[in-house]
């Protein structure tokens, strides 16, 4: 029993507080604490992930019956464009980075991140890619009325986004934010792997390295070799567009298959990008509810690095239909099915964990649970998605839709707000309300299941997907009705998460070191950490260095 | 859900689990085996799932110890991986051979060709065999078993990338420029199929609509016939359409649309020889009247927003008169 974490640390906290409020803005706006960019992540990530929500909603309003006339095609197709590509590059990855930035460092016992000023540097440039994206509202070509934001679907297809057929800059904006994004993304993904593999605290071998800060290495490796295809792609896009080049223009003879290509291999390991930190969260937070340690962690380790190489063999099962011939869609078919058993074999290890426990329904549990069920269905539909004749009537329909929101919402979502109240009083210093957090909790459950279980059956019935608009007599509009609804319950849930945050904030319980009762290396110090973290770098001799503490009769080390 | 959903597809002319041809046929059945596959995967795991959840809950009367920890269990884990790989290989070779059943099985003599080229926002459709060209409403004969007479559509684009998809006639496929692709249908019994562009193709792609009309091969060959023939030139008793005709021929209209034996031969837009012969208008969305077809010419984009017709200015003289040309172009 070596381990001692230390549990006083220097007072640093009081200094900031006392300063007039113009330093203090000063000081966020040159921080390269990893905790305060961590928190910015966060926050600009809550902006946007309250605007692609609002998005969602009006085109949920323009759905819900028959013919509408509630907006313009221009505007629906702007809407579903910015939508997309916000959740996915201006929600989903800085708020997962923002999470990564905090957590990561803490859990592996170092003081920062390996690269602070790259960090910083990653954070500006993609909040500026951010406002440069809605900077297409009033700054665009004024093609249409209200400023030209891009219409071009997230997946920005071939040739649609060639001069031709997208006169005006409204793509330019999509490129470039997008463009920026991913540098600020490549950089966070060199930061934290560099920190994950120089800067573990004294004793903490790989093999003893928390899950969290495994799945954020893996989440960066898939990064790198996804995000620079795209990244390339997009200069190819833009040497089209503006130098006469002829990558994608096909009215010139160039290719919109490559496109899907370049596309797709991004495209779809982000899935998994998005994905990776969701399991890692439920990691750390089922075991601490269940009272037991994390079932088959080699298991997991190893399942979660063959879930980063696979996922980056079978991107063109998002091609099924463009014709790839039987040779390459059995090809694809193959590699995408064997991705769901290392899937599986998570999903098992959670429940095993949770076999045998003392499972604590406390909010973070509550959504971890929702995230297990809907992420076993995701998985399940995605294996029907596998089945290419399946696929070929499924793709592009409300099928897909559902099954994504599953994954990106049932999964991603629920797991990332199981975080947030899992660390909220780390952050803070204080507990969220668990009432507020059961409201949130149960109005976005049924929010969900109202919006994506019923979203399916349209799919089924013939529904195509980024349509503004459709005729009555097909079946569809009941469950488009109803599908409306939920998404209004789950802004309501949404309402309420912000206002606990807020609320909690001023007049929450205060928390203390460690209000779970958790065992890893970011509970030792006080809440909210100090600059540092650490007063005296820690020393671990376990995979639950705060476990051995506490007992020490059966200490975690025997069992490695 | 289970009653809502029941009648949903009672309704609906596009439920992909109504199959009407071979294609959709047999994804449908790959389709049930891989749903009752997932769902019983699904039972069990839920199922657990539950169980555990109520099983293990912390109850108040529990003593404060921490259960025990259990770290982990090599044989158990290694039935949950050998498992799932058998069930993998199996849902993998079933696949496979609905692959190869659907894109790689020898073309019959007897099948019809016909060609589809997307456009923004509307389909052509070319039968080379008789030159018949037309738009938007597709006619292919029924096939049947004893005597199978499928129709084979070989597919691209003119602008940006499309998809053809008929849900209960076969999955859909990508209209993609610069490349040809195919696939094929072959609808069992007579009637409308319904389906539409499932490509984001750009403003309009909500009203990129598709019809497929199933004939029996007599009707089939009757139609193919009258298509085939040259547009009406002479309307005996009707001066407004002679005169809409010379309205025609002289504004901008023959640079986009072809009508076959006239100097109107522009491809930019769907052909109209047989306009007349249709049911819809623009690809589906408006129904072929008189009086719809007057205020489409005048302005497009009052019915289609986005629609790539423009407003041809015309007055209501010429306007009346087109109409009135356009109405007799059985
Ligand atoms: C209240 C929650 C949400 C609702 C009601 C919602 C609804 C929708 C709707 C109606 C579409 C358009 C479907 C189409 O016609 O293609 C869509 C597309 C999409 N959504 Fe969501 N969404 C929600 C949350 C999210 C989240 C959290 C993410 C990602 C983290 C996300 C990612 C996407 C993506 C990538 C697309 C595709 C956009 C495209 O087709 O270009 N959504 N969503
Ligand atoms: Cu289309």
């Amino acid at each position: 029993m070596t381990t001692t974490p230390v549990l006083e640390a220097v007072d640093e906290t009081l200094e900031t507080q006392s300063r007039p409020p113009l330093n203090v803005i000063y000081e966020w706006l040159t921080t390269v604490d990893h905790k305060k960019i961590g928190l910015m992540y966060i926050v600009y990530a809550l902006i946007f992930l309250v605007i692609a929500g609002f998005e969602a909603i009006l085109m949920r309003i323009q759905l819900a019956i028959p013919n509408n006339h509630f907006v313009s095609p221009q505007v629906f197709n702007q809407l579903f464009t910015m939508h997309g590509t916000t959740m996915v590059f201006f929600m989903g990855m800085p708020i997962l980075f923002g999470m990564g930035n905090y957590l990561v460092p803490l859990m592996i016992g170092a003081r920062d991140m390996a690269f602070p000023r790259l960090n910083a540097f990653s954070f500006w440039i993609s909040a500026f890619a951010g406002l440069l994206l809605y900077f297409s509202y009033i700054g665009g070509s004024g093609l249409y009325a209200a400023g030209s934001a891009p219409d071009v679907g997230w997946f920005a297809y071939a040739p649609l986004t060639s001069k031709v057929f997208s006169p005006g800059h409204s793509t330019d904006y999509w490129t470039l934010a997008v463009f920026l994004s991913g540098v600020g993304s490549i950089g966070t993904a060199l930061n934290i792997v560099t920190t994950i593999l120089c800067m573990r605290c004294k004793g903490m071998k790989m093999s003893r390295m928390p899950l969290l800060p495994w799945l954020y290495l893996v989440m960066s490796g898939i990064v790198f070799v996804a995000v620079s295809p795209l990244t390339a792609a997009q200069i190819m896009l833009t040497l089209d567009r503006y130098l006469g080049a002829h990558f994608f223009d096909t009215q010139a003879g160039g290719s919109a298959i490559l496109w899907m290509h370049f596309f797709w291999i991004f495209g779809h390991p982000e899935v998994y990008v998005l994905v990776l930190p969701a399991f890692a969260f439920a990691n750390e937070i089922i075991p601490v509810f269940s009272r037991k340690a994390m079932f088959g962690y080699p298991a997991m380790v190893a399942a979660s690095v063959s879930i980063g190489f696979i996922s980056l063999s079978v991107w063109a099962h998002h091609m099924f239909t463009a014709g790839l011939g039987p040779a390459g869609n059995t090809f694809f078919v193959f590699a995408t099915m064997v991705i769901s058993v290392p899937t599986g074999i998570k999903i098992f290890n959670w429940l095993a964990t949770i076999w045998g426990g003392k499972i604590i329904f406390a909010v973070p549990m509550m959504f971890m649970i929702g995230f297990l069920f809907q992420f076993l269905i995701a998985g399940l539909t995605g294996i029907m998605l596998a089945a290419a004749p399946f696929n070929w009537q499924l793709s592009a329909s409300y099928f897909v839709v559902a099954h994504f929101h599953y994954v990106l919402v049932g999964a991603i979502v629920f797991s990332l707000f199981g975080a947030f109240y899992f660390w909220y009083p780390k952050v803070t210093g204080r507990m969220m309300s668990e009432t507020l957090g059961k409201w949130h909790f149960w109005l976005f459950l049924i929010g969900f299941h109202l919006t994506f279980d019923f979203m399916h059956v349209p799919g089924i019935l013939g529904m195509p997907r980024r349509i503004y608009t459709y005729e009555a007599g097909r079946g569809w509009d009941t469950l488009n009705l109803i599908v409306g609804i939920g998404a209004i319950f789950q802004a309501a849930g949404t309402i309420v998460l912000v206002y606990n945050m807020i609320y909690s904030y001023f007049k929450g319980k205060e928390a203390g070191h460690d209000p779970w009762d958790a065992w890893t290396l970011e509970w030792s110090v006080p809440s909210p950490p100090p600059s540092y973290n650490f007063a005296i770098e820690p020393t671990v001799s376990s995979r639950r260095p705060l476990w051995d503490l506490k007992h020490p009769e059966d200490p975690d080390s025997d069992y490695e | 859900m289970s009653l809502l959903t029941g009648t949903a597809y009672a309704q609906s002319p596009t439920n992909i689990f109504d199959p009407a041809g071979t294609p959709a046929r047999s994804a449908f059945g790959l389709s049930m085996l891989v749903l009752s596959i997932t769902l019983v995967i699904f039972l069990i795991v839920a199922g657990l799932l539950l169980y555990a959840l109520i099983r293990f809950r912390h109850r108040p009367t529990d003593s404060n110890r921490e259960p025990a920890q259990i770290y982990g269990s090599n044989q158990i884990e290694l039935s949950w991986t050998v498992i799932p790989i058998l069930i993998v290989v199996t849902l993998f070779l079933t696949t496979t051979r609905v692959i190869l059943g659907t894109e790689a099985i020898p073309k019959p003599a007897s099948a019809l060709d016909v060609t589809i080229i997307g456009h923004q926002f509307w389909w052509e459709y070319r039968y080379p065999k008789s030159g018949v060209v037309t738009a938007n409403e597709l006619h292919v004969p029924i096939s049947d078993p004893a005597s199978p007479t499928p129709t084979y559509l070989t597919m691209s684009s003119a602008d940006v990338s499309h998809s053809f998809w008929i849900p209960r006639l076969a999955g859909k496929m990508d209209l993609i420029p610069n490349r040809v692709n195919t696939m094929w249908i072959d609808p069992e019994a007579t009637g409308l199929y319904l389906g539409q562009c499932a490509q984001y193709c750009g403003t309009q792609h909500a009203k990129m609509l598709l019809r497929v009309y199933a004939q029996t091969p007599q009707d089939f060959a009757a139609w193919l016939d009258q298509q085939n023939r040259p547009a009406q030139k002479d309307f005996p008793g009707n001066a407004a359409a002679t005169e809409g005709q010379a309205v025609f021929m002289k504004d901008a209209c023959i640079n986009c649309h072809a009508i076959k034996g006239t100097v109107a031969t522009g491809r930019f837009g769907p052909d109209l020889t047989h306009l007349a012969s249709r049911d819809t208008i623009a690809s589906g969305p408006i129904q072929n009247t008189p009086a719809n077809l007057r205020r489409w010419v005048d302005d497009p984009n009052s019915m289609k927003p986005g629609s790539l017709m423009p407003a041809m200015h015309l007055n209501d003289h010429d306007l009346d008169v087109i109409t009135a040309y356009l109405s007799q172009l059985h």
